[in-house]
């Protein structure tokens, strides 16, 4: 197992490597140091010096990729690629181009991101799993058939609606809670309650068609007939076996996007003004800062391979005939 | 002539998607394991209900995608010269409702703008509002608009209906002859649902579309249904519009989707090896970068190569299709991946089955393998895939617009809608005609689309049959 | 069953328990703690998060929010007086240039300018005022500094400047400015104004170049400022400097105003380049230490920032000498007062329109600008055209101010252009025929909603230079009628354009339509509706617009190579002289090739004569003569479509006091004051929670299952 961990976090390097690469790429093919400068600069009097010196400061007076004057391995690691890229390796980020240093904007902005995704992910897959039951424990009436129309209905219906209409009712016109902001600790409950729900509701139609799908397949397994068969109330084989099985695949399935629960909502979170890392990720591609951007997608991309690996853990934690090699 | 055709980048992927998908029909058609699922499809009644909606989209798009430019009236005859605005066959239908534009905001089927202004009335000024310049310019008095509105609505579904009525009897006429009915037995086929295909939906979808087009037909010739938005542009006209905007993202990102995930995913699983792992390099390092950034910065290029050559794109709508299309091909690249990752296990699975094993002892060749043994067994996959996407796609598009990296913002479509929308609701009275407006249509088509996707994916894959 | 029911039974209650849980207040929506309620707190939002507080770097109006009350330099501006005036901060009077010719003798005060060599500011502060308590100045008894010699050992935990306990003060004294002066020119702070200081304080350049040297030789060691000598700023008492300046230089004045000069201490720098502050966001670029009425107690630039009185402060009294109009808007009820009046201020971070609005009219915010879209539910205009209130505010006791901002919108057309440029009469004629087209009353009418003036020329209102009414109308665009400005007809334009060549909006010669370029970086919501205004405008003179939408950085590029047609663009007053509109439009500051703030790249040799001699006059009879030259050359070239002077409508509650908007002024937050009792009052009575849709959702949803509860009984006792 710790083998197998570690082979899988080595794997990851090449990974981050092609991440970074590609990051790197696409943000120059279009900026020259030369304009972020410029853009850090402002609008009013910046001279050629200024965006000289600002170069000089963060480090963008090298060559990109490859030194052609320099020799040896100074050829590679004297550019500005391996001078950003080399240190985030050892997850030192640096500071960001307008000056803040990132990985304490990370420690600090962690906490209301996660204030936020937390929630939405534990009670989103509560309720979503309750709407499913409900839905397969009532199959045989009305309420099936209207609850899969509502999922349909619910799906096809944009995110941003669901903000919109979150925010002009519920703190608006009813003053029911606060329209957007943020606070730490007990404070900050009321500042969640409407993100929150807003998000949940947005996941409702498909989380909980997905989950329906998954317990009718259960139900319809030869297990469950012979426990049916053995006289079981419908609501034991309901909660003994078929949501109990059907929970292997929807966790293992909700395992991968875990860790990125950190990443935090780029939308909701520029909506509601939670000050969380999904909106500086948002600012920072704004505002065309590299650094923070770079930092950002290199942990993304480190959280989503451990996402990888928990899932691939899970697998074998839940169903002893895979094993990890 | 009287104009100058233009074909935009994305008109010919489009009348090139069309044209497979006839292609793909006719074959389809030829081969009756083929057309088995589809005829499932075509008995599901909410499925065809929604495929009749989404037709009605498609067509409205397709003649948005024949463009043209207007020859200037007094340009001189030898050297013709041409306007630089763009418009559609759809333009040229809709005709008045581009171009009667009025000041400002008005209200849904309103004869006065929104907000009140200084005019001069029997040489005084007061402030009130002003009558619209078009809408309900015809009426007299104010207090004539209702009854006018409540006339134009009935003459529309009179005129729905009836014409609903005269489409059924046709139908019933050819019905009849064609399987030598009783027009009474037929009828009650038809009531009852025993016709062996879903001809009360059918016929209750197309009635429904022909009153409410109708009445919007007469409403829109004297009012603007959907009121103006700021600058006074017909909402209907813009929401009409934003179809084809809605239908270009949703489809030809699945184009570029497909080739890319069908080659490399089938490859992955069949080969196994090191192809398998470039490729699965490949698609993890894709997958975990944030697509808003990839896509942000693919429209960032685009924008670059245009400033570089201003002489090929010398229309504003060349410049925001080119946009379009750069936003349609990055999404693909973004989205490929998890299509590509259900190929690979799939054809993983398949290369161990027993003929297939054994054609390669044979030393049949790979690709012919892959031709004949692997892609027919994952092509439902690929085909549910096509449809399950296509309303997340359109929803996408104005998630993107939102954050600033979707559509040109001179371009219809409904995330500027919503967009431009947003401030308007902090207004008192709200003004929430232009957002209601995107709100139906995007809800329209999207859940069309989803009601058709479950009718495939029903029909294709046998696992979920019954099961809905 | 049973079990059913009770499950459902509970999810209700605990729904119901926890919506009252929220509503642990009076007010559900309260977004701050409700210990704070009858605080002595300022309420107020920030739309994007300040990236400098250091004053040598900060140069944005957001940030001069903060730095501001912050930061004091040796002047400011009177907060009553109209026209802006300078009175003494810090400074014991408002400075007055000596001036000396080459051989170092002085001069008269009226010498031409071209034999004045240098002129020279001598400033003296005020003794006796004290920096806020800050860490950088605590020492011990032994008078030793107690975190000047830290070691990473020791920082390590402190991750804000309240972490250091123990907190000092020190009395300003000259050398700070001075020192300041010296930072404009350190290579690692970049400061904005150093390549326009660097061409008028006498030794600056050189100072930049030394200070580049050493920081390129020892690349890792700190710079010491008091180790470099500056020519142009010297100390000569403890209370007193002087500043060289080259030539004469009268806007230089206007500058000292600006906390760009206000006193650095140089405890704070040591302090701040100790090993392992920069990794915490400890430096002076985010954590000020000003001698000004407010020091920033919480800096969260993504939440909130808090500024809380000095205890230190000097002590400054409310002004006593306004007009008769400023007492009756009760702007002088505090005169002679002590300030500052609140305690704190509280600044949050609010990106969006729709929530900043809300929370306005909900009380949580003290006052609030208007955005175009509530506009309507705010103002109305009376009968004679004056805005008003709607009934809906008054109902609210809220208060409207207006003022015509010290800026300018315009589009301009790029004078190195092939087809819009040039001083040829075809093209001039061209410009005026668009520059007719282009309808800014309409604009301001959809867009502002009224909150602008259409601009005449170049200069706004408020400044020396303008001349109001039909006097001062630019006679190319607009004519007088009947005592009122009214726009040329359409006409007119037409006509203007077909002498230009471009009868119909078609070239005479090869008929080809007129196609111009319109480049922009507009997004957001309303720029749609905005392009396609600008596309209806040209229409009317049959000529085809192109919009062609860029970034910041395209757009820049364009601009700085001169490959833009037409574009928008504005400019904000540094200082209220028209020397600092003018010379948007002067020959060498030509954006081309010389990299300056002429965006049209206008060149008018003429003009550029007349701006030379304008920028040494004093405000006078024949500097306006100058002007009013200048202002007929301009609106006959019409580089720049003028497009309008915005006017800024604020809003306040009743309980807010002391607001007169001050354009030049940024530390007006001292003058302000609130009444916390009746803000609570109001606060309470405006945020009842509405409770029925909670009743009505619960219902209904019972109502919805219920049916399937008992149609699943009765399945199962039939199966039973």
């Amino acid at each position: 197992m710790f083998a197998y961990i570690l082979r899988r976090l080595l794997y990851a390097i090449p990974i981050l490597i092609g991440v970074n690469l590609l990051t790197f790429a696409l943000f120059f093919v279009v900026n020259t140091p030369d304009d972020m400068a410029r853009l850090q600069l402002g609008a009013k009097h910046v001279t050629p010096d200024a965006i000289e010196r600002w170069k000089v400061e963060h480090g963008y007076d090298k060559p990109l990729l490859l030194d052609s004057k320099a020799t040896g391995s100074a050829q590679f690691t004297d550019t500005i690629f391996f001078r950003h890229s080399a240190a985030m390796f050892a997850f030192q980020f640096g500071k960001g181009d307008d000056g803040r240093d990132i990985a304490n904007e990370i420690r600090t902005r962690m906490w209301p991101s996660l204030a936020i995704a937390l929630p939405v992910f534990v009670i989103g897959l509560l309720v979503n799993i309750t709407f499913a039951l409900l839905m397969v424990f009532f199959r045989t009436t009305y309420l099936d058939l209207w609850g899969v129309v509502l999922c349909v209905v619910l799906m096809s219906v944009s995110g941003l609606f669901y903000i919109i209409a979150g925010q002009y009712f519920i703190a608006k016109l009813w003053d029911l809670l606060p329209i957007s902001g943020y606070a730490g600790g007990i404070n900050g409950f009321k500042f969640v309650l409407l993100p929150v729900l807003v998000s949940v509701a947005a996941g409702l139609g498909s989380g909980a068609r997905w989950y329906r799908t998954i317990f009718l397949e259960e139900i319809g397994k030869d297990y469950v007939r012979t426990a049916r068969a053995k006289g079981l109330g419908e609501v034991r084989v309901l909660f003994r076996h078929v949501l109990k099985n059907g929970m292997i695949p929807i966790l293992t399935g909700a395992v991968v996007v875990l860790p990125l629960l950190f990443m935090g909502s780029l939308i909701t979170e520029s909506f509601f003004g939670i000050p969380g890392l999904g909106s500086y990720t948002i600012d920072a591609i704004q505002a065309q800062d590299f650094a923070v951007v770079r930092a950002m997608v290199f942990l993304g991309s480190f959280l989503y391979i451990v996402g990888l690996i928990l899932t691939d853990i899970s697998y074998s934690w839940v169903d002893p005939r895979v094993r990890l090699q | 002539m009287s104009f100058m055709p233009v074909v935009l980048w994305t008109d010919r992927l489009i009348f090139a998607l069309l044209a497979a998908v006839l292609e793909l029909v006719w074959f389809i058609r030829r081969h009756p394991h083929l057309r088995a699922p589809w005829a499932a499809v075509a008995r599901r009644p909410m499925a065809m209900g929604a495929a009749l909606v989404l037709a009605v989209f498609v067509v409205i798009g397709l003649l948005d995608s024949l463009h043209y430019r207007e020859r200037l009236p007094d340009s001189p005859p030898g050297q013709p010269q041409y306007s630089v605005e763009v418009l559609s066959a759809f333009d040229a239908l809709v005709g008045p409702l581009r171009t009667r534009q009025e000041k400002t905001y008005s209200a849904p089927l309103a004869m006065q703008l929104y907000a009140k202004e200084f005019i001069e009335r029997d040489g005084a000024t007061v402030r009130d509002y002003p009558r619209l310049k078009y809408g309900g310019a015809h009426l007299k008095r104010a207090d004539a608009r209702e009854p006018d509105i409540v006339r134009r609505i009935l003459v529309g579904l009179a005129q729905g209906l009836a014409v609903g009525l005269l489409l059924f009897g046709l139908l019933a006429a050819w019905q009849t002859r064609h399987r030598h009915m009783v027009f009474g037995t037929w009828l009650t086929a038809w009531a009852t649902g025993h016709l062996g295909w879903p001809g009360r939906t059918i016929a209750l979808t197309v009635a429904l579309m022909l009153m409410l087009g109708m009445v919007t037909f007469h409403l829109a010739a004297g009012y603007h249904v959907f009121g103006t938005d700021k600058v006074g542009q017909d909402v209907l006209y813009i929401s009409l519009k934003s179809i084809r905007t809605g239908l270009v993202i949703g489809t030809l990102t699945t184009l570029v989707t497909l080739p890319l995930a069908i080659v490399l995913g089938i490859a992955a699983g069949y080969f196994r090896g090191w192809v398998d792992d470039v490729i699965q390099y490949v698609y993890t390092v894709l997958n975990s970068i944030p697509g808003v950034l990839l896509i942000a910065a693919a429209v960032l290029i685009v924008q670059v190569a245009i400033e570089a050559h201003p002489d090929l794109f010398d229309t504003a709508a060349a410049r925001a299709d080119i946009r379009l299309l750069a936003l349609c091909l990055i999404m693909g690249v973004t989205s490929w991946t998890s299509l590509a990752r259900l190929l690979r296990g799939e054809s993983l699975k398949l290369r161990t089955l027993d003929y297939v094993e054994a054609a390669r002892a044979f030393g049949v060749s790979h690709a012919r393998i892959i031709s004949r043994h692997i892609f027919p067994n994952v092509f439902h996959l690929v085909l549910i895939a096509i449809v399950l996407d296509f309303s997340g796609l359109v929803l996408a598009e104005a998630v993107l617009s939102y954050v600033g990296v979707g559509v040109d913002p001179t371009m219809y479509s409904w995330g500027n809608m919503i967009n431009g929308a947003r401030l308007e609701l902090a207004r008192e009275p709200v003004v929430w005609w232009q957002l209601g407006a995107a709100f139906a249509f995007m809800f329209t088509l999207v859940l069309a689309a989803n009601l058709f996707a479950d009718g495939v994916r029903d029909a294709f894959d046998p696992r979920l049959e019954g099961r809905r | 069953m049973v079990r059913i029911g009770s499950i459902l039974l509970r999810m209700g209650l605990l729904g119901i328990g926890l919506s009252l849980l929220a509503g642990c207040s009076d007010n559900w929506n309260n977004p701050y703690p409700d210990s704070e309620a009858r605080a002595n707190v300022l309420y107020s939002a920030f739309s994007e998060r300040p990236k400098h507080l250091d004053p040598a770097r900060s140069y944005s109006s957001n940030e001069a929010e903060f730095t501001g009350q912050i930061y004091e330099p040796p002047l400011q501006y009177h907060f009553l007086k109209r026209p802006y005036t300078l009175i003494p901060l810090t400074a014991e009077a408002v400075p007055k240039p000596r001036y000396v010719d080459a051989a170092g003798k002085p001069l008269a005060d009226d010498a031409p300018s071209s034999a004045i060599a240098e002129s020279v500011y001598e400033i003296r502060i005020r003794p006796g005022i004290r920096y806020q308590p800050h860490p950088a100045f605590a020492r011990d008894v032994a008078g030793r500094y107690f975190y000047h010699a830290l070691d990473a050992a020791a920082t390590a935990g402190k991750t804000r400047i309240s972490d250091f306990t123990q907190t000092g003060t020190r009395e300003l004294v000259a050398a700070d400015y001075v020192y300041e002066i010296k930072r404009l020119a350190n290579p690692r702070l970049s400061s904005p104004i150093f390549g326009l200081m660097s061409e008028h304080i006498v030794g600056l350049k050189a100072l930049g170049d030394a200070l580049e040297k050493a920081a390129r030789t020892h690349p890792d060691a700190a710079l010491n400022l008091n180790d470099f000598p500056l020519a142009g700023a010297e100390v000569v008492d403890r209370y007193t400097y002087r500043i060289h300046i080259k030539g004469k230089y009268p806007q230089f004045i206007y500058w000292l105003a600006m906390p760009f000069f206000a006193p650095v201490p140089w405890e704070a720098e040591a302090f701040y380049a100790q090993p392992g502050m920069a990794d915490r966001n400890l430096t002076l670029d985010w954590q000020p230490v000003g001698t000004g009425p407010y020091y920033l107690a919480e800096n969260d630039p993504n939440r909130r920032m808090v500024l809380k009185k000095n205890p230190y402060f000097h002590g400054e009294t409310y002004p006593v000498d306004g007009d008769a109009e400023d007492r009756q808007a009760g702007l002088l009820a505090d005169a002679g007062k002590p300030l500052p009046f609140v305690d704190e201020a509280v600044f949050s971070l609010e990106k969006e329109t729709i929530p900043y609005w809300s929370k306005f009219l909900q009380g949580y915010y003290d006052s609030s600008g208007i955005s175009s879209d509530s506009f309507d539910q705010a103002i109305q205009f009376s009968a004679g055209g004056a805005p008003q209130l709607t009934d809906s505010m008054r109902g609210k006791d809220i208060h409207l101010i207006t003022t015509v901002a010290a800026s300018i919108w315009y589009v301009g057309f790029n004078m190195l252009d092939p087809v819009v440029g040039g001083l040829g009469e075809d093209r001039r004629k061209l410009r005026q025929a668009i520059s007719i087209a282009f309808d800014y009353d309409e604009f301001i009418s959809i867009f502002l909603n009224g909150r602008g003036i259409p601009a005449q020329g170049p200069i706004p209102p408020g400044l020396f230079g303008y001349v109001d009414g039909v006097a001062g109308l630019n006679p190319y665009v607009y004519e007088a009628r009947g005592g009122k400005i009214v726009r040329r007809s359409i006409d007119v334009a037409k006509k203007l354009l077909a002498e230009a060549g471009y009868p119909n909006g078609r070239n005479a010669k090869t008929g080809a339509p007129l196609i111009l370029y319109f480049d922009t970086m507009a997004s957001g919501p309303d720029a749609k509706s905005r392009l396609d205004w600008m596309k209806k405008q040209l229409d009317k003179l049959n000529i085809q617009l192109v919009v062609r939408g860029t970034d910041y950085n395209r757009f820049q590029d364009k601009m700085r190579k001169g490959n833009a047609q037409l574009f928008e663009w504005g400019w904000n007053a540094d200082y209220p002289d028209p020397e600092n509109f003018f010379f948007l439009l002067y020959g060498p500051n030509k954006k081309v090739a010389s990299g300056g703030e002429n965006a049209a790249n206008y060149d008018n040799p003429e003009f550029n004569r007349l701006f030379e001699r304008m920028k040494d006059m004093d405000n006078g009879p024949e500097r306006q003569h100058v002007i009013d030259a200048m202002l007929g050359i301009v609106r006959r070239d019409a580089p720049w479509i003028f497009a309008y002077y915005p006017k800024s409508f604020g809003l306040t509650h009743d309980w807010l006091h002391n607001v007169k908007p001050n354009l030049m002024a940024n530390n007006t937050l001292k003058y302000r004051r609130i009444d916390p009792d009746l803000r609570a009052a109001r606060r309470a009575e405006w945020n009842r929670p509405v409770l029925w849709p909670i009743v009505l959702l619960v219902g209904g949803l019972v109502v919805v299952i219920a049916p399937a509860v008992i149609a699943w009984r009765r399945h199962e006792r039939k199966l039973a």
